[in-house]
């Protein structure tokens, strides 16, 4: 062992005492540094490149409801592994991994709350948890979500964030974009509004069903949005995708949705339309 | 080797090419009792094969070269047909075959995909991949339907919807979110059945009915075993596990509650026997337009609506 290997264990630990752990972070667009509590306040946004960071279903539904909107909505409801899936982990092994992780029993969040003093229902995609995939349980507590909003006679605003349908409960994975899709027919029987956010990435079968239902449909500024993947449509094509392919501003462009808006603008945006489209 | 036999039916391809060689001897009543012989020797042979296939060959069962595609029993299964094209906003999508039609003298709207047998024909049909226009003219033809008070009759056989740059610049997720949403409303019944290859949304957006059915050997999934393979395998040759994994054939789906009929296919599959399981289908559909008919409105969409809402397995 060289003298600089002898000493350079306890340089680096030493280094790391004086940071804290989660204080600083990078921007994994543009690479700046980036100190925590800024960027807490800023919305997880880049300051330095406008960058929408990934969320977790917690921190977005703090930021978009009013403080105290604290009532979680089927809460209890989690998978049950219909199939018995296992590839080179089990299925009820990797949902328990990801419950770890995420702190969260699956991948959405539902909570019955205020938005500036309006009773809404939100829902939120904690996308860590399997890639935000809709299994049984993401497509019951949407359907309870609904549920809600009729019994309290409130809008629904939904955060997607979703690589898809869920593999690993194969069809009933599928069918719960007919479960969520045929839901909302029954809120807009009662006129109560759905508005669908858009948020990196949304894609698969979330995007093929109730994320694209929405009167409103409103995407944050870059965010991944389609049916299939980027790579799965080149390799089909065999040809380069155009820029901007499946961002939110190539679907403004393409007439897929209402509009773009910062995530600081959210939710004086949401309730300003809301005002305007339900009756007082 | 016989390209139009898969890799588990050669033992059986090899006897019925013995059989069709002694088809061509002139004087058959020498050899009638050798025929007779072969052909109860290949039957055996073939209950023997089907009596235990894994998921991955029922899965190439579903996709067998052979198989009747959806314009193949038209002929068969409806008394007439005449086929209505486009969105009437953008194109005509040749991956879905759609018009009106008559089963046993009752009207319905009919709406395929179709994949194409021939190199040109699969082009042309675009291999049974729908784009969005596709999915709007098929929503189109539901309305109508809707409005004329006559039953919907879809045939299901696509690997999936198009993921082409054209497709999702035209709202692929929206054209087919919205058939999910309008089809688990439309004021008329619906049986869809999957004769083939059910490839998830895409399949979907012409199975949300009063009555799914699924052919024997067709498989009916939220992912190929391929692309769930490469996913979870990181390869594509792992298909065959994945099948058994996806529960994606009909004795599985019917037992979770996913689809309602299966119906009962050839010895050997529909390829072996294309007229009986033509005859067979149209007895399957006959049957349930004849009871979902008796429905009324709120009848038929209150069943639909409450099968619809208990599909998941879930602890609360």
């Amino acid at each position: 062992m060289s003298w600089l290997e002898k000493i350079l264990p306890t340089i680096t630990s030493a280094v790391k005492k004086n940071i804290p752990e989660g204080l600083w972070s990078k921007c994994p667009s543009c690479d700046a540094t980036l100190y925590e509590e800024e960027l807490k306040n800023k919305f997880y946004v880049c300051p330095s490149c406008d960058h929408h960071m990934r969320i977790n279903a917690q921190t977005r539904l703090e930021m978009f409801l009013d403080e105290g909107s604290l009532v979680e909505v089927a809460e209890n409801v989690e998978t049950e592994d219909p199939l018995k899936f296992k590839d080179q982990k089990k299925y009820k092994d990797r949902i328990s991994a990801a419950q770890k992780a995420t702190n969260q029993k699956e991948a959405i969040v539902v909570r019955q709350g205020t938005l500036k003093g309006m009773n809404v229902v939100a829902a939120a995609f904690e996308f860590k948890f399997q890639g935000g995939s809709m299994g049984s349980a993401v497509g019951e507590r949407f359907v309870q979500a609904v549920n809600k909003c009729l019994s309290i006679g409130a809008p629904l605003i939904c955060f997607s964030a979703s690589g898809g349908a869920r593999m690993q409960e194969g069809l009933i994975s599928l069918m719960q974009m007919a479960k969520t899709s045929y839901a909302l027919n029954k809120l807009s029987d009662q006129q109560l509004p759905f508005i669908s956010v858009l948020t990196d990435p949304t894609m698969g079968g979330v995007s093929a069903s109730f994320a694209m239902l929405g009167d409103l449909h409103i995407a944050e500024p870059n965010a991944l949005i389609g049916f299939a993947g980027p790579r799965v449509v080149e390799q089909t094509v065999r040809e380069e995708l155009p820029e901007g392919f499946q961002r939110s501003e190539f679907l403004l462009e393409k007439g897929a949705i209402d509009m773009i808006v910062h995530r600081a603008e959210l939710r004086d945006k949401i309730h300003n339309l809301l005002t305007i489209i339900t009756k007082s | 080797m016989n390209l139009d036999f898969l890799d588990f039916e050669q033992p059986i391809a090899e006897l019925e090419g013995k059989i069709q060689a002694l088809c061509n001897i002139k004087d058959q009543a020498d050899i009638a009792d050798e025929m007779q012989a072969l052909k109860d020797k290949s039957d055996a042979l073939t209950k023997k094969i089907f009596s235990s296939l894994s998921d991955w060959q029922i899965s190439q069962l579903a996709r067998h070269p052979q198989r009747l595609y959806t314009l193949d029993y038209l002929d068969t299964v409806f008394d007439e047909f005449t086929e209505l094209h486009g969105d009437r906003a953008f194109s005509d999508d040749k991956a879905i075959i759609g018009g009106l039609a008559r089963i046993e003298g009752m009207p319905v709207m009919f709406i395929g995909q179709q994949k194409g047998r021939t190199t040109e024909e699969k082009l042309h049909h675009n291999f049974g991949m729908p784009r969005p226009e596709g999915y709007r003219k098929a929503l189109r033809l539901m309305r109508m339907a809707e409005k004329f008070e006559i039953p919907v009759v879809t045939f299901v056989d696509t690997p999936g919807a198009y993921p082409g740059i054209g497709a999702e610049e035209r709202g692929q997720s929206e054209a087919i979110a919205r058939n999910l949403y309008e089809m688990s409303v439309l004021k008329t019944p619906i049986v869809s059945v999957v004769i083939g290859e059910g490839g998830s949304g895409g399949a979907l957006a012409l199975a949300v009915a009063d009555r799914v059915m699924m052919f024997e050997y067709s498989i009916y999934s939220v992912i190929s075993p391929e692309g769930c393979a490469s996913i979870l395998y990181k390869d594509a040759t792992k298909a065959n596990i994945a099948a058994e994994q996806l529960k994606l054939t009909s004795p599985n789906l019917k037992k979770f509650g996913l689809i309602d009929v299966i119906i009962e296919e050839p010895l050997g599959g529909i390829h072996r026997d294309p007229e009986a399981a033509k005859k067979t289908l149209r007895s399957a559909i006959v049957k349930e337009l004849k009871t979902l008919n008796n429905l009324t409105h709120n009848q038929l969409l209150k069943a639909r609506g409450d099968k619809i809402l208990g599909f998941g397995e879930f602890k609360s």
